[in-house]
């Protein structure tokens, strides 16, 4: 029996056409899944009611256990149980040195240049280790949008943070195709906590985004424009989170009780455990009984305040940082949200507000607001919304389009764009009886393809033989969300056609990206000057090309030997001027033959009228 | 004629419409579509048309189109949870055959 939900005024889905899809928040420390239903998105939870999957794998000889279990083996078995693995995604063997002794794992040689780390299982990698949290949220995700019996998922998104390379994504992404998902798209973890309070609709602003987790801690600047959000700095420290605020107040109630400092790990566990506690309770309470062995004392929310105000200055030094690369002042940011359990922490909500000047958005579990953003944007991307709800979250970095005659580039999607886009144009046939035609697929801001990135070329053929210019063919260019390009040909009489998909920011790296858009600024005018060229040079071989097939039709009818003699004469010096390197010298050219061959055209004219309508009688053209 | 709810649909038709911020009920209906002839619709209303008829119950508001009444009349809506996964059901004296999964049906 299918369970219904409950949908927006139009937009039931008919039977067996609701797309499932879920938003991942795959974290260092903790990963959750959340879904939309009846319109609402919420964090889906286990059999036990937990939502938080600790984002912990335990490789056992035969067995591998994921989350809670699994982070419970850390102590006991902490080279065969892998956690905090996000910080490996996309690294190299050499990166991973770097980190030192942060991580008490065995490293095995591995020839693929992806660290390989060696467990009873034998060697995993990180991009495995991360495929099995999310083989297990995408289990949990199946079973509440399914029930037991299943089904499959049609996408997920999953989140990464924004300062994430190419290498991590891609990595991500991997993970992802490893655990069976499709990826609609991967989104910046600050995108989608602002995605989650509804920040993506409505005017241009700038957004805080403050993520202060257990261990780490994001500061992103956001700016949101016409419906596209921009990354505009990121900072942070992948060393700070609510874990130093356990253990400074660990270190004041041992200081209080007089435990001295020398401690074995049981006795800083059980500290560490109090000092939590005590830190949750004060979210509430004005202060809070804090007890170990034989002393208590009270633990009240200015002393808190004090321990942990060091901890909150660093981070808003790094806050500080971000708004200074952004360039943008504190009171120019219109919005401030939290994320991460530590903002629950009420000093860091204070001091988050003094330091903006604005109260942060809270109101949405800080732990989940990651998770319910990217549910809501797998929810439009699946398509279970209507288009215009689709968020337009990127932009195409460079101008796609094709060479055409001469050596030059049509664009066909400006950059900037924002995507998904679909952007057709005609082309047209540039010889007579051409039966085919080459798509050749560039990028960037030039106008000469020889100065702009080659991406694909294809060939469409099987064009029916026409006269140059007849033939309508279709160039179609669509970028999907993820920024993949496909192009397709199709010639309309016909309807032959060739395609061809491309990811047009393969190996493209911001610098690339920079240095194309300054060459396309620096040499601006002699790329307008080279395109009046070429474009004249095209146009002078089409004049001479259709003039000679008119010659030789009937040229010798049509005129005597000195009209020939200055015909040829004319086309003589045409051609002289398209080997040269001045556009105007063609053009002056090309107008003085078409002047001459006036005549010529008028009485080739003439003879064609003659020959239709010889046979008939004037009165039938009068009717 | 007449449609009603169990108490679990009621709470959770109240919630949700609490969570959306708007709307005064829950529009019950049938359309024509599906491998088995009509299929459920459940939507937030906004506002009711002159033609509807609304069913309250504990204050919450099930609406309903006079043509898709025929339909639905003794229906029972409830809101059940299996494992994860929750929805609502219809407990429908009119349906004659449903298709396998329960998301159409005919009469």
């Amino acid at each position: 029996m299918a369970l219904l939900q409950i949908s927006e005024p139009g937009q039931s889905p008919a039977p067996h056409q609701r797309k499932h899809a879920v938003g991942i928040d795959l974290g260092t420390t903790n990963s959750l899944v959340a879904t939309v239903r009846s319109g609402s998105a919420e964090a889906i939870a286990d059999e036990c009611g937990d939502v938080i999957l600790p984002s912990a794998v335990h490789y056992g000889a035969d067995t591998i256990t994921v989350g809670t279990e699994a982070r419970a083996r850390a102590a006991e078995d902490p080279y065969n149980t892998m956690i905090s693995i996000k910080r490996l995604m996309g690294r190299g063997v050499a990166d991973i040195k770097s980190f030192g002794e942060q991580l008490p794992y065995h490293f095995a040689d591995s020839n693929s240049g992806m660290p390989a780390i060696e467990t009873a299982a034998g060697p995993v990698n990180p991009v495995q280790v991360s495929a099995e949290i999310l083989k297990k949220l995408a289990a949990r995700g199946r079973e509440a949008l399914y029930g037991k019996s299943g089904g499959e998922l049609d996408g997920a998104v999953i989140t990464v943070p924004a300062y994430f390379d190419d290498a991590q994504r891609q990595a991500t992404k991997d993970a992802a195709q490893l655990a069976g998902l499709k990826v609609l798209r991967l989104l910046n973890e600050p995108t989608a906590a602002a995605v989650a309070y509804g920040l993506d609709k409505g005017e241009e602003r700038v957004i805080a985004v403050y993520d202060l987790g257990g261990g780490t801690f994001d500061i992103s600047i956001l700016r949101l424009s016409r419906g596209v959000f921009e990354v505009l700095s990121t900072g942070g420290d992948t060393a700070l989170g609510g874990d130093d605020f356990d253990r400074t107040i660990a270190g004041w109630i041992a200081e209080q009780a007089g435990v001295g400092t020398d401690l074995d790990a049981a006795t800083q566990r059980s500290l560490l455990d109090i000092a939590c506690a005590a830190k949750e309770s004060l979210t509430g309470a004005e202060q809070a009984q804090v007890r170990y062995g034989s002393w208590s004392d009270v633990l009240d929310r200015a002393t808190m305040a004090s321990l942990l105000d060091p901890w909150i200055d660093k981070t808003l030094r790094a806050c500080k940082r971000a708004l200074r690369d952004a360039g943008i002042g504190a009171d120019e940011v219109q919005e401030v949200v939290l994320v991460g359990g530590s903002t629950r922490t009420l000093r860091v909500r204070e001091r988050v507000e003094d330091h903006f000047g604005r109260a942060p958005h809270a109101e949405i579990d800080p732990d989940q607001v990651v998770a319910i953003g990217a549910a809501l944007q797998a929810d439009v991307l699946v398509g279970n919304k209507s288009s215009e709800e689709l968020l337009l979250l990127d932009v195409i970095p460079l101008s796609l389009g094709i060479e055409t005659m001469g050596g030059l580039t049509e664009k066909l999607i400006d950059r900037n764009t924002t995507i998904p886009v679909s952007k057709a144009q005609e082309f047209t046939t540039f010889k007579d009886g051409q039966t085919a035609m080459a798509v050749h697929v560039v990028q960037g801001e030039r106008e000469l393809v020889s100065d702009c990135r080659s991406l694909a070329r294809f060939e469409l053929r099987g064009i029916p033989p026409m006269v140059a210019g007849a033939a309508h063919i279709r160039v179609t260019f669509q970028v999907d969300a993820d920024g993949l390009l496909s192009v397709a040909a199709m010639e309309k009489s016909s309807g032959v056609s060739a395609d061809i998909t491309v990811k047009p920011s393969y190996g493209l790296e911001d610098k690339d990206i920079a240095r194309m858009l300054q060459e396309s600024y620096t040499h601006a005018a002699e790329d307008i000057a080279l395109r009046a060229l070429r474009e004249a040079q095209v146009e002078a071989e089409r004049t001479l090309e259709s003039m000679l097939v008119a010659l030789r039709e009937n040229g010798a009818q049509l005129l005597d030997e000195r009209e020939l003699n200055e015909l040829e004469h004319a086309m003589e010096g045409l051609r002289l001027a398209h080997n040269g390197g001045d556009a105007e010298e063609i053009r002056r050219r090309m107008e003085a033959l078409n002047k001459l061959s006036e005549p010529f055209a008028a009485r080739r004219m003439d003879a064609s009228i003659q020959r239709a309508m010889q046979g008939h009688s004037l009165d039938e053209f009068d009717k | 004629m007449a449609i009603s709810m169990t108490e679990a649909a009621e709470a959770h038709i109240q919630s949700q419409l609490a969570k959306r911020g708007n709307g005064i009920g829950i529009r019950v209906g049938v359309k024509t579509a599906g491998c088995s002839g009509l299929a459920y619709v459940l939507e937030f209303v906004d506002s009711a048309e002159a033609e509807d008829t609304v069913f309250e119950q504990n204050g919450v508001k099930l609406v309903v189109d006079p043509k898709s009444l025929v339909y639905l009349d003794g229906t029972q809506l409830d809101f059940v949870k299996e494992g994860l996964n929750e929805g609502f059901t219809f407990t429908n004296p009119n349906v004659k055959n449903e298709c396998g999964c329960g998301e159409s049906f005919h009469v």
